[in-house]
């Protein structure tokens, strides 16, 4: 145990060592470590999708148009398709597929969308659902929205009404019109 | 026995739900198969005109790609029967984005790359992308998309003029579907045999197709749809993506995927093409139509004619004395128009019902009212009876429901701080659609069931329904029955398209599982190992010529603000109510009919592209630039629908539920806008440019 | 999108130094504007020098009483940012007015004013644009041009800047401070980006293998009231039609200072000098707001398609300086 370190190729030709167009880069996802030469045009979107075959995450427009690759960087949610694999080195990513942990139990998140029926084609749902967690915990470190009042005191905890949830939420297209539910759906982790 | 005869209508759990929300669900572009490589297309850069030379040495030369497939090297396929699928098997360019070359390499970055490296040089023509009403070279089609006929008229010309009378123009810009999943397909040859992945709303038609392309059998290829990230029609055909795959895979002889990327969308998987609309409406002092016209010109491109049906919708919705129906397309260098969901009902009931609202303010008449007195007692095109008719109830529900009574009926009449409160309803109808269908039932010895039929899941929940459907008709539970869909090794069936798919396979499933169910009556014993099975064909059945005009029927209403300083409109509240037959699952028919709503807010509000008069393309080509509604502008949206009985469909009961919710939507909406401001807006979207340059008078 | 080289940075000088030493670099921050340019092919860097990780990505408060912003800050934290919110309410607004939550937790306060337009000819490397590929033509002039430019702009472009927070910087009078091979500078930020004039392919008065190290809020718009309004197609997650940041404070009913600056209207933030140095000294009522503003947009040459702007510009204009003042009354 703890040898779990999976070299890989990304985005080369077979066995290519890096040069001056690719580096080593380590990468932590869900848990596990993966040292990689990676291309560096490679995003982490498709180091996911490609070499990890953690397919979770979704590309939609692959230009941050969409939120369908939201991930968790170093517990932040960003658009995986814009970060380039190699200036990630040494960070942590969590994907849809890490977010039940360990068990067969699912993330509190992940049992509410099914319960309010909050996807359709499920294509933008693991995004949705990436973005929901990471949204919930820039609310309790006290990150404001466009929709909070300005009166709000700094540094506190944002309550996460349907407003907030929906603007905060505003990065995750759905084109199955799942909105209202997805809504609910956070509201209910919320609450 | 427990729980039988019960399943339909009932809110039964997504069976796919948990991979969905895992992240465990393959769509067509993930699967890895062994040494698969990454395709890249190559969009051409002139409207019109075709290609002299392709260089494709720079690109050749970079690390890591394998090949690239132009006009003059890539494998030949038969004439298809849709041009669009015609890629790279000659010079000619038809529109801007006509893929013009294809490269395939070890890694998605190689192929950018390379795409980026191909130098194609064309003969440019002049070109003309500009639809206008009056456009010299539009002309009347045969017939319209749905095999509609272009004109239709009836009646006389009154010679004395109507009490109220409408006469306006209205413009619905191009549309796209932009499902979430781009268009993708994985392919793969092996020993003669072609398996393709494929983001298809119907894999039956992809088999199809590539069996005619290719020249070889369909028992030689399998399709497989498995997961679909939304369709909306643009998935309703094959696209060229399942073709360059297959194209490519056969090239290299490795397993290939083609995933578009999203700007190139715009250009090759269809669109809801602009329809100028003139709509004349005359009615007598108590609101009775007495002539009704709509017009409408649209566009289609040089090598297809697809032609929105959208003035189709006046011929099922009022009656009028004397009533003209009629369409007209200009052929213009534009990539090829298609289905967008609702064709020709969306935009139609656009003009359509912003026009009926026109004429009850013409009136001073309620537009509840007017509708409700304008309510034919048959399809008045056809004469047939109705399968079932209940808009007016969907309306006096909805304006219930809605608190319309408490409505000033007074435009411009309710403020709130700079915002001006509106509201307003539409109508909806979309027809009942359904195609044969096989499907195969197999009872196992465990005292479970299998159900197989090739329908494809695109995010209706076709697993969960088709279950119900088999459950009710095998007279038990739910869980007993496992369904398999979105393989073409399994019966052939129809798309996923014109809200027919529940209603086409679960008509086949109900009657395998019927025929099921009397062969284990008849059987004696216990079951074989590899259980007993029934097969079912719905021809001749499900496409039977029926005597009444079936359609569903529904009513929206929309209640909005207008920013007085920014013309921005928001919609506050949306509120459908329909009568669709059946419910067959209440989870997930509410989740489709709110879904089409939010579509139907977007043409109203948000969404609208431009054909650009120079370069002959789109330009809102990516989700950046073409706005469909994000979360912060979507409120709580209600659905609900009437019990409604019509013995004259299907076994079960159901009409089609996924397109009828955009239909009416925008015409609610817009309605809405025009009662808060007091100013008719006529051409979508409902942008502040437009809204603050008329709030100014 | 060709291969390139990838140099990590540790420090501002080695970060110039790998810059100059680079022919054909260019500096990533969050990445979140030039990763979908290089996509697109519209940039086509050799080297790349990340300066995400440099320390910059402090939000501190100076002796003198302003507030220096790392350039490395990510956007979400800065809009956050007790200092940022209590003291630079437009700031926060117009940051928050932004993109998405993603994008902000990924974009940088030094990227996001290096962000280039959204012009969708300049996006498209098959069409000919000035900025891009100077002398090549501007479809943008007689094409699709509802969002693009009433002020300011110039035969070769009608590009806008697309930033939020840049406009609340030029309202706020911030400064932009840079570090290049001839040393640390420091330029105002409503002066940083340029008009387009013969040049649009040169944004803003960087100079080649300049970084921007920081953004310092002065100590005199602490603590004033101000305000961000923009107006979108789409009620979150678009570009805005037009914006507007203000910085108001009243005495006596007079005009004390009042910072105007528009979004979406020009090749850069457009700081309204003439609305304020009209209201300076006047009464800060409605007509007088709407007198200023209409003096200011008389410049406008709207495009065929988006005269709208100006109405909007205005309206959002007089709107923001109407609700501030009550407040900016002292």
């Amino acid at each position: 145990m703890g040898s779990d370190i999976h070299d890989s190729e990304a985005g080369g030709g077979p066995s290519a060592p890096p040069d001056e167009h690719r580096s080593t880069t380590t990468l932590r996802v869900n848990g596990k470590p993966h040292t990689l030469v990676v291309d560096h045009r490679r995003a982490l979107l498709d180091v996911l999708r490609e070499d990890l075959d953690l397919t979770g995450a979704k590309k939609g427009c692959d230009h941050g148009q969409c939120g369908a690759c939201t991930v968790l960087l170093d517990g932040r949610r960003v658009n995986s398709c814009l970060q380039l694999a190699v200036a990630l080195d040494g960070s942590e990513v969590t994907t849809i597929e890490g977010l039940a942990g360990d068990g067969e139990e699912l993330h509190p998140l992940q049992r509410a969308f099914l319960d309010r029926d909050a996807f359709q084609c499920g294509y933008c749902t693991p995004g949705q659902i990436c973005s929901a967690l990471g949204a919930l915990d820039e609310a309790a470190a006290g990150h404001p929205s466009h929709v909070t009042a300005p009166a709000a005191p700094s540094g506190r905890p944002v309550p996460l009404d349907a407003d907030e949830i929906r603007e905060r939420l505003s990065g995750n297209l759905c084109r199955c019109g799942a909105y209202p539910r997805i809504v609910e759906a956070v509201e209910d982790v919320v609450r | 026995m427990a729980g039988t005869g019960t399943a339909l209508g009932a809110p039964a759990e997504r069976r796919e739900g948990q991979l969905k929300v895992t992240g465990g669900a393959r769509y067509a572009a993930e699967h890895a198969l062994p040494g698969r490589a990454q395709a890249w297309p190559v969009p051409a850069t002139v409207a019109r005109g075709r290609v002299t030379a392709v260089d494709a040495t720079a690109a050749l030369r970079l690390p890591g790609v394998l090949a690239v497939l132009t006009h003059e090297n890539a494998p030949r396929i038969t004439e298809p029967e849709d041009p669009i699928l015609g890629v790279l098997q000659n010079p000619a360019v038809p529109h801007r984005g006509w893929f013009v070359a294809l490269v395939v390499a070890e890694s998605l970055e190689a192929a950018r790359a390379a795409a980026a490296a191909v130098r194609v040089e064309y003969a440019a023509e002049d070109h003309d992308v500009t639809l206008t009403a009056d456009h010299p070279e539009a002309y009347e089609p045969e017939s319209v998309n749905g095999e509609h006929p272009t004109r239709r008229e009836h009646g006389r010309r009154a010679s004395d003029s109507p009490a109220a009378r409408v006469n306006v123009a209205y413009e619905v810009p191009p549309l796209h579907n932009h499902p979430m999943e781009p268009h993708a397909s994985t392919a793969h040859w092996d020993q003669g045999h072609l398996t393709v992945y494929s983001s298809s709303q119907g894999g039956t038609t992809v088999r199809e197709t590539l069996a005619a392309l290719f020249g070889i059998p369909e028992e030689r290829i399998t399709v497989v749809a498995d997961h679909v990230g939304g369709g909306f029609g643009s998935k309703g055909t094959p696209r060229p993506d399942v073709v360059l795959a297959a194209m490519a895979a056969l090239t290299t002889g490795r397993p290939v995927t083609v995933s578009f990327p999203r700007r190139f969308l715009p250009a090759v998987v269809g669109h809801r093409a602009p329809t100028l609309h003139r709509v004349r409406l005359g009615a007598d002092a108590d609101g009775r139509l007495t002539s009704l016209t709509h017009e409408v010109t649209t566009h289609t491109s040089r090598i297809k004619e697809f032609v929105e049906q959208a003035a189709v919708p006046a011929r099922v919705m009022y009656d009028a004395a004397h009533s003209l129906t009629v369409h007209r397309v200009a052929r213009l260098d534009v990539p090829t128009p298609s289905w967008m969901r609702a064709p020709g009902e969306a935009p139609g009931m656009y003009a359509l019902e912003s026009a009926m609202d026109e004429l009850a303010a013409e009136l001073g008449m309620d537009p509840v009212e007017l509708r409700i007195v304008n309510e034919p007692e048959r399809e008045p095109d056809s004469g047939k009876p109705f399968s079932s008719r209940h808009l007016v109830d969907c309306l006096r529900e909805g304006a219930r429901r809605f608190d319309w009574s408490r409505r000033d009926p007074r435009p411009r009449s309710r403020a709130e701080g700079p915002l001006l409160i509106g509201t307003g309803v539409a109508s909806a109808t979309y027809p009942v659609l359904v195609s044969p269908s096989t499907a195969r039932a197999q009872a196992l010895p465990d005292g479970t069931f299998v159900v197989r039929v090739n329908a494809t899941d695109i995010g209706t929940g076709a697993r969960t329904v088709l279950a119900q459907v088999a459950a009710d008709a095998l007279e038990v539970p739910l869980d007993r029955v496992r369904t398999e869909v979105g393989s073409s090794d399994l019966p052939s069936a129809p798309l996923a398209g014109g809200s027919s798919g529940t209603a086409s396979w679960g008509w086949a499933v109900h009657v395998a599982c019927r025929e099921l169910v009397a062969r284990l009556a008849a059987h004696a014993g216990p079951l074989p190992a590899e259980g007993i099975d029934a097969h079912a064909d719905t021809s001749g059945r499900a496409d039977a010529d029926s005597p009444f005009a079936r359609h569903a029927f529904g009513a929206h209403f929309a209640e909005v603000g207008v920013d007085t300083v920014t013309g921005e409109v928001r919609v506050r509240r949306l509120l459908g109510v329909y009568a669709a037959g059946r419910i067959l699952n209440a989870r997930t028919a509410r989740s489709q009919f709110v879904g089409a709503m939010t579509m139907g807010l977007g043409m109203a509000l948000t969404e609208g592209s431009t054909m650009d008069a120079a370069f002959g393309d789109f330009t809102e080509c990516d989700l950046a630039s073409y706005h469909v509604p994000a979360h912060a502008d979507v409120p709580s949206i209600e659905a609900h629908w009437l019990d409604e009985t019509d013995t004259h469909l299907n076994p079960m009961g159901s009409k089609g539920i996924g397109e009828i919710g955009i239909v009416g939507t925008a015409a609610a909406i817009g309605n809405a806008v025009h009662h808060a401001t007091g100013v008719r807006f006529r051409t979508l979207p409902l942008t502040p440019d437009k809204v603050l340059g008329g709030l100014a008078g | 999108m060709k291969p390139f080289g990838y140099v990590r940075a540790a420090s501002v000088e080695e970060a110039t130094e790998a810059f100059a030493a680079h022919p054909g670099a260019r500096y990533l921050g969050g990445g979140t504007n030039l990763v979908d340019l290089m996509k697109l092919g519209v940039e086509r860097p050799a080297v790349l020098v990340d300066v995400s990780r440099l320390p910059l990505d402090v939000v501190e408060e100076l002796p003198d009483g302003s507030l220096r912003v790392g350039a490395a800050v990510r956007n979400s934290d800065l809009a956050a940012h007790p200092m940022a919110r209590d003291r630079y309410p437009a700031l926060s607004q117009a940051l928050l007015a932004g993109a998405s939550g993603q994008l902000r937790n990924a974009a940088t306060t030094g990227g996001n004013l290096l962000q280039r337009t959204r012009c969708p000819y300049f996006q498209d490397v098959s069409k000919p644009c000035n900025k891009r590929e100077p002398g090549s033509g501007c479809g943008a002039r007689d094409g699709v041009h509802r969002d693009h430019a009433v002020l300011g702009h110039s035969e070769r472009c009608v590009a806008t800047h697309p930033s939020d927070m840049a406009v609340a910087l030029a309202a706020l009078d911030a400064r932009v401070e840079l570090y290049g091979e001839q040393g640390a500078r420091s330029v105002p930020a409503a002066a940083f980006h340029r008009l387009p004039g013969q040049h649009p392919e040169r944004d803003t008065e960087i100079r080649p293998g300049e970084l921007i190290t920081s953004v310092v809020l002065p100590a005199a718009t602490a603590g004033l009231p101000s305000a961000y309004r923009k107006a979108r197609d789409r009620a979150s997650y678009a570009f805005a039609l037009a914006s507007v940041a203000v910085v108001l404070r009243v005495s006596d009913g007079v005009v004390a200072h009042a910072g105007i600056a528009f979004g979406a209207l020009a090749h850069r933030p457009w700081r309204a000098q003439r609305a304020e140095e009209a209201l300076l000294g006047g009464p800060a009522t409605p007509d007088a707001f709407a007198r200023a503003v209409d003096l200011e947009l008389a410049a406008a040459e709207p495009l065929r398609d988006n005269g709208y702007k100006v109405p909007l510009a205005r309206n959002i204009a007089v709107d923001v300086l109407t609700r501030l003042a009550p407040a900016a009354a002292t």
